[in-house]
């Protein structure tokens, strides 16, 4: 599993050699997120945001569990207990924009964690179920996300609700059953909000389950870095504490300034007002949006407006599609059968990363836009984009390109290709 | 050598043909997997609506104040619903359409009660996606068919609530209703 260089856990207080025979859960630790875990020496900024993940994952299990402790999960209530928490509670409008915020922050370092994978290729063999796991924990954090927005029973809330709920209706035949089951009801209610706010507080801790698996998964292989050479021997590698501990520990503090100027200086900027203003089934909001990190799939939901091929309805090709969209990731591995891994070393699927991130954004700005023209032409095109570069672009570059030459190892990609820069590793 | 001779025997000892273990093994599997389905099937039909959901299944509107070209909403099952009480010149509209263009093929008739047809009675509810299309309030933009206009999607509903252009699927909803007198429907 891990390098035969990797240095072994050596307790030496009494009570830790007792503690290692009884329950070798501190060896557990030490060779997965200490000095016992060897990391390829030249990984850049781009491997922090693994960390960072994690880091925004505990910051919204803390806040979570103790907002919980002071808002109730029914109708008659449920947005009063919330401007309870941000007028009454100590320090409740902290927990709670923090909270919101925390959601946002997640998702901006978990998309520059998945383009990071999409860049460098390290959905790549030997990886594969590192990238499937990572798209699971994805899957997970949307849907917590959702519900979680639903919550506080304002506007947004229950016109995403049913907006959201209403996708599933597409459904040939069994949709709208499938609809009422999951509502509880004929429309978003207590029973929806109940069973949302249950399954908002079961989430996080099932995300965090798979992301033990994710990086499981990661420490068979051991961490990919730039250049996509696998390790060849000690020069290449060093241990993730303290080095790794204390670069993450760097961006951490990074990220904690963006953080909080959100949280303490614009922390409505990324919510919508509506949902300041309580629930009203018989009113919807005139303008309906997601929060912004559902942009994209929104806009490739609603870039269906005609009946596909006369048989498929536009409802549920917009739905298919904005699925078929994150599900498309789960065939990447095998999509894409170039063997360089880094595109460094790709210079045509380099310059079709790029195009696929301008093309995300578009998708991105459209989605946030009121459905009318050009928006919606635009997202049509830009939805087309998106999924002609996984399943035309990728495996076309994949097999035409020409690479350019790899270094012959990671010591040397550090040090240039001098031998004498590496007098250990002269076998 | 001896052993080979008695063949029960043999195929116990080697594990080929059926034993008495098999059988306690499949039906102890299968037992396990009945009971487990028989668990499973409260846990996922606790999730359906409850019975006091179910109760708000009819509601009585008084339609008295409903003038030609007007509309009001009610509640049905916490959802609106729409009733509109069309000029003749709606219903000349919604009569004139070639059925058979529609992407949900229906007539006005077909759609409103016999000798009531002046009198939409619909679902609010846009079947694309559940939002509440315009055109029932006061003032609010109908959209270019006359009929509703969904702002979250842009679906288009004429004159007899039927789709004509956008994402929905069909036309908006006719729910059970009878007219218990004239001015008074029951609606579910």
């Amino acid at each position: 599993m891990s390098f035969p260089w990797a240095k072994q856990y050596t307790p030496k207080h009494p009570f830790m050699v007792w503690m290692d025979e009884k329950l070798p859960l501190p060896r557990l630790v030490y060779s997965a997120v200490g000095g016992g875990y060897e990391v390829p020496r030249n990984i850049n900024y781009f491997w922090n945001f693994g960390f960072l993940a994690g880091f925004c994952l505990v910051i919204q299990i803390v806040t979570g569990v103790i907002l919980a402790m002071h808002y109730g999960g029914n109708t008659q209530v449920a947005f009063d207990s919330t401007e309870h928490i941000m007028r009454d509670v100590n320090y409740g409008w902290m927990l709670r924009y923090g909270h919101a915020n925390g959601a946002s922050a997640f998702f901006v370092i978990v998309y520059l964690h998945i383009f990071r994978g999409f860049y460098f290729g390290s959905y790549k063999a030997p990886r594969e179920m590192i990238w499937l796991l990572g798209v699971v924990i994805f899957l997970l954090m949307m849907a917590t996300a959702f519900m979680g927005y639903v919550l506080p029973w304002g506007q947004m809330s229950y016109w995403g609700a049913q907006v959201i709920t209403g996708l599933f209706s597409a459904i040939p035949m069994v949709g709208e059953p499938i609809r009422e089951w999951l509502l509880g009801g004929f429309a978003p209610d207590n029973a929806a909000l109940n069973r949302f706010f249950s399954l908002h507080f079961l989430l996080p801790f099932v995300i965090l389950g798979v992301v033990i698996l994710h990086i499981w998964a990661l420490h068979i292989p051991g961490s990919s870095n730039p250049t996509g050479v696998e390790v060849k021997s000690e020069s290449d590698t060093l241990p993730f504490y303290p080095y790794f501990i204390a670069k993450d520990g760097w961006t951490i503090g990074l990220f904690l300034i963006i953080y909080s100027l959100f949280v303490f200086f614009m922390p409505n900027a990324l919510g919508h007002p509506d949902n300041y203003i309580p629930a009203n089934p018989l009113q919807t909001p005139a303008h309906i949006v997601p929060e912004w990190y559902f942009w994209p799939f929104y806009a490739i939901l609603r870039s269906f407006t005609q009946d596909w091929l006369f048989i498929i309805p536009a409802k549920l090709m917009g739905v298919l599609a904005m699925f078929s969209a994150i599900l498309v990731w789960f065939f990447l591995p095998w999509l894409d059968k170039s063997p360089v891994r880094s595109g460094n070393y790709r210079p045509l699927y380099r310059k079709f990363f790029w195009v696929l991130v301008l093309d995300v954004l578009v998708l991105g700005y459209c989605g946030g836009m009121p459905a009318e023209q050009p928006y919606v032409l635009v997202a049509q095109i830009a939805s087309i984009y998106y999924f002609l570069h996984f399943l035309v672009i990728v495996p076309i570059v994949s097999s035409i390109e020409r690479p350019e030459p790899l270094p012959y190892s990671i010591t040397e990609a550090v040090l240039g290709s001098d031998k004498a820069a590496a007098p250990g590793d002269k076998a | 050598m001896a052993q080979d001779a008695g063949t029960d025997t043999a195929a116990v000892i080697d594990g080929e043909g059926v034993r008495r273990r098999d059988f306690i093994n499949i039906a102890a599997v299968s037992a396990a997997g009945v009971g487990g389905l028989a668990v499973i099937y409260p846990l996922i039909s606790q999730m359906a609506p409850s019975a006091d959901v179910l109760a708000e299944s009819s509601t009585e509107v008084d339609i008295a104040q409903v003038q030609p070209g007007m509309a009001m909403k009610a509640v049905f099952r916490k959802q609106p619903v729409f009733i509109r009480n069309l000029t003749p010149k709606e219903i000349q509209e919604a009569e004139a359409v070639d059925v058979g263009s529609l992407r949900d093929p229906q007539t006005l008739a077909e759609r409103t009660k016999e000798g009531k047809t002046n009198w939409l009675i619909t679902m609010g509810v846009c079947t694309h996606l559940g939002c509440i299309p315009l055109g029932a309030g006061e003032g609010e933009v109908k959209g270019e068919y006359g009929g509703y206009f969904c702002p979250c999607h842009g679906s288009v509903y004429d004159t007899a609530a039927r789709i004509r252009k956008g994402p929905a699927p069909t036309n908006l909803q006719v729910p059970d209703y009878e007219f218990t007198s004239d001015t008074v429907i029951k609606i579910g």
